[in-house]
């Protein structure tokens, strides 16, 4: 079986309230930080075998539903 | 008028809607999100709440339930739609309304009076209004920081789609006057052809001086108004 590992950010010009808010709470925890962006992880187990017919059907479902393409950006990868 | 109001798993604004429109002597009917049809509506709201759980992001589940098909075909075709608040979130979603709605830029869930500037009285949802007129209407989300990128928000100004902006007490639409971190202060756009209008903040809860005010009547009575012109005419 075939599993997609997701990952959806927000896009860079996109400012980002819950990031800033934990890279002001490590600087205050003294961590030397630049900045933090938090995005959403996402495993999709496929019933999809063919590997090619898997990765045009993740691109489908990612730009569709799993992510908003007018604020956020996503890659996947396949596994198994 | 034959008004429907959209109801998804986990909307909570759709009653105050029905009440609200009660008020302005209407009666609408509720419309399960698993209808297939919206046909022989004049308007469709699509009311507040927190569809699905907000899950994924606001509006996006929402927007793939069977009764958003026809309400698509419904609103290119002309037809009235109006989306309050998560019905706003779902607008864009489905592409019907450009942007985004993020989270709240100050990160807190805000719920209290805000002041709108009217910014175009000539649509089918303002038209009792004057232009720049400032309203009282409450708002009421986490998830209401409108977001357009540089090109989309010259697109929306040069359409004039810009319908409320969040002001100060004094009208100005400054920072200060924002509880989200809109871009530009927007709190309500409509679409090109002036047919699909979303909104944050909620008119139906200021209907009735009862409760609290009588600032978002108006916008049902627009409505009423813009649809009984329409039916003179056609008759």
């Amino acid at each position: 079986m075939l599993k997609a590992n997701v990952t959806v950010t927000l896009k860079k010009s996109i400012l980002d309230p819950q990031g800033s808010a934990v890279e002001k709470a490590l600087k205050s925890m003294k961590y030397p930080v630049e900045s933090v962006r938090i995005g959403k992880f996402m495993e999709v187990t496929l019933a999809e075998t063919d590997k090619a017919k898997a990765e045009e059907m993740m691109h489908e479902i990612c730009h569709k539903l799993l992510s908003n393409p007018v604020i956020e950006d996503y890659f996947f990868e396949l596994e198994g | 008028m034959k008004i429907g109001i959209i109801r998804f798993p986990g909307s909570n604004c759709e009653v105050d809607c029905l009440e609200a429109w009660r008020v302005a002597g209407q009666d609408p009917v509720m419309i399960w999100h698993q209808e297939t049809s919206v046909k022989g509506f004049d308007l469709i709201v699509l009311p507040g709440g927190f569809s699905y759980g907000d899950y994924l992001r606001t509006g996006a589940i929402a927007r793939f339930s069977p009764v958003m098909d026809d309400v698509v075909t419904f609103a290119k075709s002309g037809g009235l739609v109006w989306g309050i608040c998560n019905g706003f979130q779902i607008l864009t979603e489905c592409g019907l309304l450009p942007g985004a709605l993020l989270r709240n830029a100050g990160m807190h869930f805000v719920c209290s009076p805000q002041y709108l500037r009217v910014e175009r009285n000539d649509l089918a949802f303002t038209n009792k209004y004057q232009e720049g007129q400032i309203i009282q209407i409450p708002v009421n989300h986490g998830e209401g920081n409108y977001t357009i990128d540089d090109e989309g928000l010259a697109g929306l100004k040069a359409n004039n789609q810009i319908v409320f902006r969040y002001v100060t007490s004094e009208g100005e639409a400054t920072e200060k006057g924002s509880p989200n971190g809109s871009r530009e202060n927007i709190a309500g756009i409509v679409n090109e052809q002036g047919n699909v209008l979303g909104m944050m903040p909620h008119p139906e809860r200021v209907v009735e001086e009862l409760i609290g005010g009588v600032d978002g009547k108006d916008m049902f009575l627009s409505i009423l108004e813009h649809w009984e012109r329409r039916t003179q005419r056609g008759a």
